[in-house]
């Protein structure tokens, strides 16, 4: 048993480590996660980070490195002795049961008194606004709601810790942007740290207080979204999150980032760059412009407030009020 | 149920719109052709007459000859004891094995060796077993019949309970012990409700198998165990009365009701 040295920090995993055959899932990964915070895994399918979520609720063993919690060696217990729970990606309801029952599953097993669990199933099914469903099937259930038992049936174990597991993946598109809301005013409300693992920079972004990027088995860096989005490590990082464009930096192994948003159009032969209005797009709030540059690969994305008065074709000039260099390669 | 009758009714019409009405034809003539058989042994076993072949007249006379014939009834409890027998070894190794299989290895060779008696040829498997029990100094008796049968039923158990565990999630046993149960807990609780009708259409097949399975019982049988496949053989070779159409007609009543149950009890797990 090691203790950790760093108060209020919950999970600190030190150089984990793990291979498929040649292929390094997990390469020296450390991190610390701290009490009460809500943590995204973030990165490419492949990039490792459903390895170390399963490494961290014991599906799978790294082949070096520790994993802690609260100071104590997760990694030497099996996954149903680790105060940590998991919400799997197709939520992994068990279908012969009750809703009621999926929920109590996980307090029956610490053989709690029956008055007990009657009652923390009917305020967890509270909670997450299903004290209706309590007898259905989770075939009877849509994919919102199903999401909430498996939820419930999570956070009722009163976990240090919940895993989730690209949790609105399965969810539509509106359904997913009130899920979005809800977890975080559910892991307020409970009081659990949450680490989610997902491919989504969006979903990341609006839910999690600190992110870190993973690409290839390694942290590539881990910060706030404003701090990830204003200063990304890398260009990896820089194009992961965000749209970004990519202009020639300092050096050859570094390029200048500006942000469509820090960009503006200005009468041609005034701005920095110049060139030709591809297209414009209207979102409603903002509108982006697409310029297309002769020194660049990709066409240049301004956005602007409001209605564009850029018109196809045209010539136009490129500002910026802000830029950042980036360097080419993964950490 | 008016609505299942509409259904149908919509079906056929719908059959006569797209001009695949003339299916029911073939469809009717196969069913004939796989019924026949069975329609005319039913029929034949309320013959008034001796011959298995010419009509003489409705009687219930063979059935009434059928229950006094100790012989055969005997051989009937012989059966239904091995089949039972076997049918509960079989279930419970075939059901761990195929979960092993499944779950904890990788292996297509053992996969493969684990099914290979249920494709082998009944005569390999009835010499195979026949040389065994004679080298390891088992005397032939009704107990050997039911360790063959429990031996190739084995197979066919894993091969249907495999086949149901690999359309399963794996994860639902990982949330199990994700909620703090053990292996065991495990199993009991959520794998064996969500491969129970696999294991419920695996041990009727070995049930119905054992039943009627001739050439391995016939090589390892003790000189005075007869189960019924090889006292209806002896009889037939003396001259088929209707006794043997009786004796089949009650089997196929039998049958068909387990069948019908064990399907409705497998539709009402698979719908909770």
């Amino acid at each position: 048993m090691t203790q950790s040295t760093t108060p209020g920090v919950l999970l600190e995993v030190r150089e984990a480590s793990r291979s498929f055959g040649h292929v390094r899932a997990l390469d020296s990964v450390s991190l610390t996660i701290a009490e009460n915070e809500f943590f995204a895994l973030l990165g490419p399918s492949g990039c490792g980070k459903t390895t170390l979520l399963r490494s961290i609720a014991g599906f799978e063993h790294p082949d070096s490195g520790a994993i802690l919690l609260g100071g104590r060696d997760l990694l030497a217990l099996p996954p149903n002795k680790r105060p940590v729970n998991l919400m799997f990606q197709s939520y992994a309801l068990f279908p012969h049961l009750s809703v009621a029952s999926n929920v109590a599953y996980g307090l029956k097993r610490e053989k709690l008194p029956k008055a007990e669990v009657t009652q923390r199933v009917a305020e967890v099914l509270d909670t997450v606004g299903l004290q209706t469903m309590a007898d259905r099937r989770p075939a009877q259930l849509s994919g919102g709601q199903r999401q909430r038992v498996a939820l419930a049936r999570a956070i009722v174990k009163r976990p240090r810790l919940l895993l989730l597991d690209e949790p609105l993946s399965a969810l539509d598109r509106k359904v997913r942007a009130e899920m979005q809301l809800e977890l975080k005013r559910l892991q307020h409300e409970v009081g659990i740290t949450f680490v989610v693992v997902t491919h989504d920079q969006e979903e990341a972004m609006s839910m999690a207080d600190r992110i870190a990027v993973l690409a290839e088995g390694r942290v590539q860096q881990v910060a706030s979204p404003l701090e990830l989005y204003r200063h990304p490590a890398n260009l990896f990082v820089a194009d992961f999150i965000g749209t970004s464009n990519l202009l020639a930096g300092p050096s050859d192994r570094e390029r200048l980032m500006v942000r469509p948003e820090d960009a503006r159009l200005v009468t041609p032969g005034e701005g920095t760059l110049s060139g030709t209005v591809l297209d414009t797009q209207f979102q409603g709030g903002t509108s982006t412009v697409a310029v297309e540059v002769s020194t660049l690969a990709k066409p240049f994305l301004v956005c602007e407030p409001g209605a564009t008065a850029a018109v196809r074709g045209t010539e136009v000039g490129l500002v910026w009020d802000h830029s950042v260099v980036v360097g080419e390669g993964l950490a | 149920m008016p609505s299942r009758t509409a259904g149908r009714a919509a079906g056929r019409a719908a059959g006569r719109r797209t001009g695949l009405g003339w299916l029911w034809l073939p469809l009717g003539l196969c069913a004939l052709f796989l019924y026949l058989p069975i329609l005319v042994l039913v029929a034949m076993s309320f013959n008034g007459g001796g011959s298995a072949y010419r009509w003489d007249g409705f009687s219930f006379r063979w059935y009434a000859e059928l229950a006094r014939d100790s012989d055969l009834i005997e051989a009937v409890v012989t059966s239904l004891g091995i089949a039972t027998g076997a049918t509960a070894i079989a279930t419970v190794l075939g059901t761990l094995l195929a979960v092993g299989l499944a779950r904890h290895t990788r292996s297509k060779m053992l996969e493969a060796a684990a099914m290979a008696p249920a494709i082998l040829p009944d005569l390999v498997l009835a010499i195979g077993l026949l040389a065994f029990f004679y080298m390891a100094g088992i005397p032939k008796s009704a107990l050997t019949i039911l360790l063959a049968h429990a031996a190739f039923g084995t197979a066919f158990v894993v091969a249907v309970v495999r086949a149901r565990l690999a359309g399963s999630d794996a994860a639902l046993e990982e949330a199990s012990r994700d909620l703090g149960a053990g292996g065991f807990s495990t199993f009991v609780l959520v794998t064996l409700p969500s491969i129970a009708p696999a294991v419920v259409a695996g041990a009727l097949l070995v049930f119905t198998l054992s039943l009627d399975e001739f050439v391995i019982a016939y090589f390892t049988a003790g000189p005075t165990t007869e189960t019924l496949p090889i006292t209806v053989y002896a009889m037939v070779r003396t001259g088929v009365t209707p006794e043997i159409n009786a004796l089949a007609t009650v089997l196929v009543l039998i049958s068909v009701t387990v069948v019908v149950v064990a399907a409705r009890a497998v539709r009402r797990t698979e719908k909770s």
